[in-house]
Order: structure tokens, then sequence, then C-alpha cells
């Protein structure tokens, strides 16, 4: 994706290229006739959201969060979680007691 | 009689089955009859729980026929749960595929609170795919049609909960509120939902949209039902780290204290940037209305501005998107929920069940806060948004040191045709243009039904500051008492009656 600072409020066209790398870093195998659909409709939404630019707020500190809360820690001590077999319930595949995925690493790896 | 135990509020439930002139089981099988019957044509349930429903409000009755108190005011009253809360007897799925069948290992603290306080859970109601939508279309198990008028929506996201309360399939919902997903189906559907402040009811076990703006609550036919609810839900929660640990405000007293009708000395901001141009004539009429009722009670009406509020949806659709790109990374077809195989690595069965799994809403999303979280991109889009989002803050501080709450009408619109926005994602957005800001500040809001507009329902919003929920409470009390004396009952008695029902 080109790393141009965006012109606030001003161009937001996005291409078709883009929201497919999009999809790619959000793994969504997204099909080509949804790229078609999803360029036009995200265009139109950027757009509108790039309104945010409009408001000078240079000196504005950025909230994350509306109720300022900080270093929320429980005490550290035991206690009970999901069994193995909870935890496997639901998985679509597993093997000896373990979740069961796809290769994670190429061959060349 | 198991007719009229559906018309009745979950005040008027309990009482009844708590002085044991009807049972808790009675009233659980009237609704679920009820259900039977017309939720053919509505579709607010994703789930009905039939088994489960009755042997929890025989438990009631025991309890009741032993001489124990119930467990709390609302023990034995029918429930529709939101299906973002999960639940260990019931398949949760936030409307999505992606979760089609899922059965959590662990309940929500609010469905665990709702199961200790003796409420019975009816079943888990639709709702936009992972709570984002405005009209329940986005639910990839059907669209949840609007009891006042089955061609068109219920709102969203929770438009099964609220549909539910307006069909009289259940007194009482819960929902939750991103953005408007209580507060505009409370509109659409002539129902009172409310919106907590953040971190005011534990989000431990609901399912993520954006997390710094998600937030369960009540919705019901009346303020009082509302109130008697959410001192149920609500409350500190360690298994939620932004769970505020404070007292619940005291909003059952609260809302009967408005019912005596009297508003004197207090102050009702009128938000100068939420109203007029974009809002339908008709909203804005019942709203004009809305207002002189205030007045009437004794309230002082004074006109506040808050001019970044029109920057609100702009920060909104970068925040919430953001956050949902993330939060939603969670599903990768490893551990629970949909696997596709379809390809030879991680990665590919990953891609391939997430196409195959969410809908295009939920894809437009984690596109879109994919985008504004780019290297380049960050600083003009969610660092700028989080900047207004400050902005937001403030103008409310500033508008709640002239008011004790502020009004606006809750959306922009009444209900509309079910299709007429669904491929035309900036207009549905348009729905949460009033709601939006008081997600961002993380203060608290809700909607009062305020008469209609050509036959169907609009909403007033009483928004409160942070904890402030006691005094908007008594205003939406106080309004729904005088307005109904004037209408000559509640707005909810004007539903038409459906195919299936006979009520």
């Amino acid at each position: 994706m080109s790393a141009d600072p965006v012109t606030p409020g001003g161009d937001t066209g996005i291409t078709r290229d883009e929201v497919a790398h999009l999809a790619r870093l959000s793994r969504l195998a997204v099909t080509d006739a949804e790229l078609d659909v999803f360029a036009g409709q995200l265009e139109v939404i950027l757009s509108a959201v790039s309104r945010v630019g409009e408001v000078a707020a240079d000196d504005i500190p950025p909230t994350s969060h509306a109720v300022p809360l900080q270093n929320v820690f429980r005490p550290d001590e035991l206690r009970p979680g999901l069994t193995q077999e909870q935890a496997l319930a639901c998985a679509p595949a597993a093997e000896d007691g373990r979740f069961r995925v796809p290769q994670i690493l190429g061959e060349e790896a | 009689m198991s007719a009229e135990l559906t018309r009745l509020t979950a005040a008027e439930l309990a009482e009844k089955i708590h002085t044991r002139e009807v049972s808790a089981v009675e009233v659980a099988q009237a609704h679920l009859d009820r259900v039977a019957a017309v939720d053919g044509e509505v579709h607010a349930f994703l789930h009905v729980a039939t088994d489960a429903a009755l042997a929890s409000a025989a438990m009631v009755d025991e309890g009741l026929a032993a001489g124990t108190a119930p467990a709390s005011p609302l023990a034995g009253v029918p429930l529709a749960l939101k299906d973002v809360f999960t639940t260990l007897d019931m398949p949760t799925t936030a409307g999505s595929k992606i979760l089609e069948g899922w059965r959590p290992p662990y309940d929500a603290t609010v469905t665990s609170r709702l199961r200790s306080a003796g409420i019975t859970i009816l079943g888990k109601t639709n709702m936009d795919e992972f709570a984002m939508g405005s009209s329940t279309e986005y639910s990839a198990y059907g669209v949840t049609r609007n009891p006042w008028d089955t061609s068109r929506v219920p709102g969203g996201s929770g438009g099964g909960s609220a549909a539910a309360l307006a069909s009289f399939q259940a007194p009482l919902a819960i929902g939750t509120d991103t953005g408007g997903s209580i507060r505009q189906p409370a509109a659409f559907t002539g129902t009172v939902g409310v919106k907590p402040t953040y971190g005011g009811v534990s989000r431990y076990g609901l399912i993520a949209c954006a997390s710094s703006l998600d937030q369960g609550g009540p919705c019901a036919r009346t303020v009082l039902d509302a109130a008697l609810l959410h001192e149920v839900i609500g409350g500190y929660d360690p298994l939620d780290s932004t769970s505020i640990d404070e007292r619940v405000p005291s909003v059952v007293e609260a809302a009967r204290l408005g019912t005596s009708g009297d508003l004197s000395g207090l102050r009702v901001g009128v938000v100068r940037e939420l109203g007029g141009e974009g809002y339908q004539a008709g909203v804005r009429a019942s709203y004009e209305e809305a207002l002189r009722q205030l007045e009437k009670l004794g309230a002082e009406l004074v006109e506040v501005s808050c001019p970044h509020f029109e920057y609100g949806l702009a920060a909104y659709y970068l925040i919430l998107p953001s956050e949902v790109s993330s939060n939603l990374a969670r599903f990768d077809a490893m551990r629970y929920g949909l696997r596709v195989d379809k390809g030879a690595s991680a990665e590919e069965v990953m891609a391939a069940t997430r196409e195959a799994g969410f809908g295009p809403e939920v894809k437009r999303r984690i596109m879109l806060g994919t985008y504004a979280l780019s290297s380049g991109y960050y600083d003009a889009y969610y660092g700028q948004a989080q900047k207004v989002r400050t902005l937001i803050s403030r103008d409310f501080a500033a508008a709640f040191g002239q008011a004790d709450v502020l009004v606006s009408p809750a959306t922009p619109t009444t209900a509309f045709p079910i299709g007429d926005k669904v491929d035309d994602p900036l207009a549905m957005y348009l729905n949460d243009l009033a709601t939006i800001p008081t997600n961002l500040a993380g203060t608290a809001a809700l909607s009062v039904p305020s008469g209609l507009a050509d036959g169907l329902p609009v909403g007033l919003q009483v928004m409160a500051p942070a904890l402030g929920e006691a005094v908007m409470y008594r205003v939406a009390a106080a309004y729904e008492a005088a307005r109904q004396a004037e209408d000559g009952g509640p707005l909810i008695n004007r539903v038409p009656s459906l195919p299936g029902g006979v009520a």
C-alpha cells in the first residue's frame, strides 16, 4: 500500500488493487465481483469519514477509551479455567487433546 | 388469560408471580405460546429455549412455594437475550455464519446475573452480524420484521430484542449499544432502550464488536421495567477490566420518582446540532411536542451547542472499524467456529473461512479498519478520529455544565422499508447520527417512545453524564407518564395485531 500521507478532507480515491491488498491483509479471500463492489463502497465511506480531517485538533490529546482506567490487575491467584475437554469441544478439528490445524509453515521453511 | 399475561409489564408480572396469583411457569408458557403464534411472522428469535425456560420458571415457583423470598424483583419474569451474549445451554451466533451452532463453554456475566435473579431466559434474539448494522438485515439468519409494519425493519443491531418486546413475545430484553443498537431499535418499535454508562454493565462474555464503545443494556416496554432490569445486570465485575467499581445508580427509585410527574428545577438541554435539517418532518413534530411536554412538567429548557457532534459519525466509522479489524482477527478457523478446508496452508484456510463465514458489512468494516490503521494513514484517520472523540467528550462536559440532561430525537427517521438501505452503507450509517456521540464519550442515554409519525413510532433520546442514569430515568419516566396521560395510554397498545396473534 502506498505510504503517501492522506490529505485531510481531500481525495480519498481507493483503487481495486488497494482493496485486494486490504483483503489479503484482512485474511479475506474475496471474489473479483466483491472487489468491484467493495472498491466503490469503501470509496464513498472513506470520503465521508475523511471529514474528521476538517477539525483543527493539533493540540488535542487523543481519546482511546472513554473511562480513563490504568493498570487494572486481578489478584495473582489460581482460579479454575476451562478443562481441556471444554476448550476442545467446539474445535473444527482436534487430535490427542490438542487443536489440529492445517500446515502453518511453507515447504521451503 | 394466557394472552392477557403477555400484555402485562414486567413489574406487573413480577407482582402476580411473587404473590402467587399466577405461577412463573404459566407466565413462561404464555410467552412461549405467543412466540409460537407470532414469531413465524416477526422472526425475533434465533433460538427458543422452551425446556430451559420452563425449568427455570419452575424453580422460581418452587422457591416461592417453600416461602423463600424471590431472588430479585424480576424473578420469574421472561426475557429475550440478544444472541451476542454467551450462554452455556444455548447456541450463540452473534448473527454470523462463522459461529453457526457454537456452544460457548461459559456464560457471560450478564447471562449469569439474569440466571441468579431468577429471570426466565426464553431464548436468543436476532441481530445484525456481530452487531454491525442498523436494520437487522445484516444477520446471516434472515431479517427481523417490525411488528408495527412487517414490511419495515425493526432497526438494528438489536432488532430481534426490540421486535420481541413490541410483539409481546417478552416483556424484557437485553441489547448491546455500540453506536445506537439499543436506542435506534427502541425508537423504531415504540419501546424503551437504555445504553448505560460505559463500564456500567459487564462486557465479559459479550462477543466484541468495538471494545471501547460496546455496552450492554436493558430493553423493555416501560421505563420502570428497564430500570428494574438495569439494576439486575449492572454493577462491577472483576472479569471485565473496564468495569466501573462503583454502586449502580438507583434507577428504580428514580423511575418511580419520575412518575410523580414533577420536573421543576430540572434543566433540560436541547442540543442545537441534533434535530432540524436531515430529520424527517414527523420526527421533528414529535420532538417539538415532547419538548412542550417536558416544559409542562416544570423542566427548564436550555439550548446547548455541541459543535463537534457533526463529526461524530466520521470519527465513529473510523474508530469502530479499526477496533473491529483487530477484534475479529480471533475468528481464525482454528479453535472454534467455522472452518472451510480449502487450501493447504493455515493462512489459506483462514482466508477461505472468513470469506465464507462473514457477511458483506463485516468484510467492509474489517477492510476499512485495516486501511485506517495502516502506516501512512493512521494519523490522518484513526489518530484524528481519536482527537475528535476528545472534542465530543468536551462538548458533552460543557453541555452538562448548563443542563442536567440533554435531549434530541433518537433517530433522524422512523423505520424504513426492508431492502431500502441494505446496499448503501453510508445511508445505513446515517441512522446513528444522534446516538453515536454518547458512545464516543462513554456517557449514558436512552430512547423513550414519543408518539407516532405516519403510524410509525418515534423515540425521544435523553442523555446523561457518566453514571448520571438516575436523573435520566427520572426524566424519561415523567415524560412517559405525561405523554400517556395525554394520549390515553401506552403507545405500544396501538401496535397492530399480527396474523398469528389473538392480541
